[in-house]
């Protein structure tokens, strides 16, 4: 479970997260949304460390990660998986090397060994056998996106962090993208946290939803609950679509 | 940002990338693929710069030497010293300046507008040290290597001017080479190698871990880490040759 409590971030003079508070629950999927520069991706970067935060804390289970010195802080990113929006896969390697770049170093597992597990993990993302040694420029976007999983899964992580994990993909590759991480935050018992302007995702695995707006968490709630708001700022972003809407009158007449 | 910003961004990167690495094992196969990068990469190009700057320097020297006061084998030392004392480590350090500069500012750019650093950093791997300690130290142990190379086939491209051309008879340029030579200089060239190398690395380091936007950004990197680099190298060997060559 990741705790924030109060947390805070500015640039210069602009305030972008304003006294966050959030729960995110191990064996979930904890979905945050808002709107293109509400703040969200400022919130992932404190919540993984790369940005320190202004004001308050965060607590990855009741260990105080915001408040720890840098080798400290090294040791908690071991449990740490992160998709990119854009891969963020090493170029230079294959797809098997950047699955056993983590392994590499920070496991003590003879090289057959680390190789077996990346080659196991890779599987469990239904990556084919013989994508193992292209390099990332040479498969799909949704094959880095699973590739990508393979890497943030291969030590085991008790959290998982996915940035836009659909982003750029095409609407059946991004249903299995959700699935998989779905199915691992499930089967790993981890805690996952996803952000997403994607509301078939939102609707399709979310357990838990918090809508970021002007750098403050504006709602918070399940899926149930979003089909059913009467927040103004939510219905807007949720509900822009014809679609979406008639989704909702329809949920409503039960 | 100011200089005095730049400077202090560039020597805590420095700090952390002499940090102890997470896996010498994984840095020291690291270095070894940043010697082949940099060094064996770059042989081609210093070949045939040396060659063609040690003929068109014995031309030139002949050709203002003509006085008869002056000895023959004047040439040919002046050969010798002038590809010792600053073409080969000066000169050939600004062309790698180009090539090894621009490459390392690009890569790392890229690297960090599509959040490889951030990867690397998430996964609890300190990036700095594992992206540019192996550069430097590869650089380091490659550009004396380097720099002895280019001393040997920029007298060898004498030797070839003086054979083809005739300006200078070849017993009086091989005479010239070996006539009154001073090992310190050697030592000189080496010593400045040693400095070019490191500024190289580290300046284009900094300029690629600092590139933030798209492909311009990264670009405009890559052209800043090699012009900041030469006119280091430059002021760096006004410096050492003030400190090591005057009496």
């Amino acid at each position: 479970m990741i705790t924030v409590e109060n947390i805070s971030k500015s640039f210069e003079t602009k305030d972008v997260l304003k006294d966050i508070n959030l729960d995110l629950k191990r064996g979930e999927v904890n979905m945050i949304i808002g709107k293109s520069g509400a703040g969200k991706s400022v919130l992932l970067k404190c919540l993984v460390g790369l940005f320190d935060v202004d004001k308050g804390r965060i607590l990855y289970d009741d260990r105080p990660f915001s408040e720890m010195g840098y080798q400290k802080k090294k040791e908690i990113r071991k449990e740490v998986g992160m998709l990119f929006q854009g891969s963020a896969l090493f170029d230079s390697k294959t797809v098997l090397e950047n699955v056993m770049f983590p392994l590499t170093i920070f496991s003590d597992k003879s090289p057959e060994e680390i190789k077996e597990r990346a080659l196991f993990c890779l599987r469990r993302v239904n990556i084919e056998e013989h994508a193992d040694h292209l390099f990332p420029a040479e498969i799909s976007g949704g094959m880095q996106k699973r590739v990508a999983i393979a890497r943030a899964i291969a030590l085991q992580p008790r959290y998982l962090f996915c940035d836009e994990p659909n982003s750029g993909l095409d609407p059946q590759t991004s249903i299995v993208i959700d699935n998989l991480i779905k199915e691992i935050t499930v089967e790993l018992d981890i805690t996952t946290v996803v952000i997403s302007h994607d509301m078939n995702s939102v609707m399709e695995i979310s357990d838990t939803i918090s809508f970021i707006h002007n750098g403050q968490k504006w709602w918070e709630g399940s899926r149930d609950d979003i089909m059913t708001t009467d927040n103004q700022e939510v219905v807007d972003f949720v509900y822009a679509s014809n679609f979406m809407k008639t989704l909702r009158e329809n949920f409503n007449k039960g | 940002m100011s200089i005095f910003t730049h400077l202090g961004k560039y020597y805590i990167l420095m700090a952390q990338a002499f940090a102890k690495p997470d896996k010498f094992k994984v840095v020291w196969k690291r270095v070894i693929d940043e010697m082949e990068a940099i060094g064996i990469g770059s042989i081609p190009i210093v070949a045939i710069l040396s060659v063609f700057m040690g003929a068109v320097t014995l031309l030139q020297m002949a050709y203002n030497f003509s006085n008869p006061l002056v000895p023959d084998y004047t040439e040919g030392l002046a050969t010798r010293d002038t590809m010792i004392l600053e073409f080969a480590p000066t000169i050939i350090s600004l062309i790698l300046a180009g090539k090894v500069g621009s490459a390392i500012a690009g890569n790392l750019g890229t690297m960090k507008v599509t959040e490889q650093i951030d990867a690397l950093e998430i996964m609890g791997v300190n990036p700095q040290s594992y992206l540019i300690m192996p550069k430097v130290v590869a650089a380091l142990c490659v550009f004396p290597f380097i720099v002895v190379i280019a001393i040997f086939l920029g007298t060898f491209g004498g030797y070839v001017a003086a054979l083809l051309t005739g300006v200078v008879s070849v017993e009086k340029y091989v005479f010239g080479i070996q006539y009154d030579f001073e090992p310190f200089y050697v030592t000189y060239a080496l010593i400045k190698a040693e400095f070019f190398a490191l500024i190289i690395t580290s300046v284009s380091s900094y300029q690629g871990f600092i590139t933030s936007g798209g492909a311009k950004e990264v670009g405009d990197s890559g052209t800043r880490a090699v012009v900041y680099s030469c006119i280091i190298i430059l002021l760096f060997d006004l410096i050492l040759t003030q400190l090591l060559l005057t009496v």
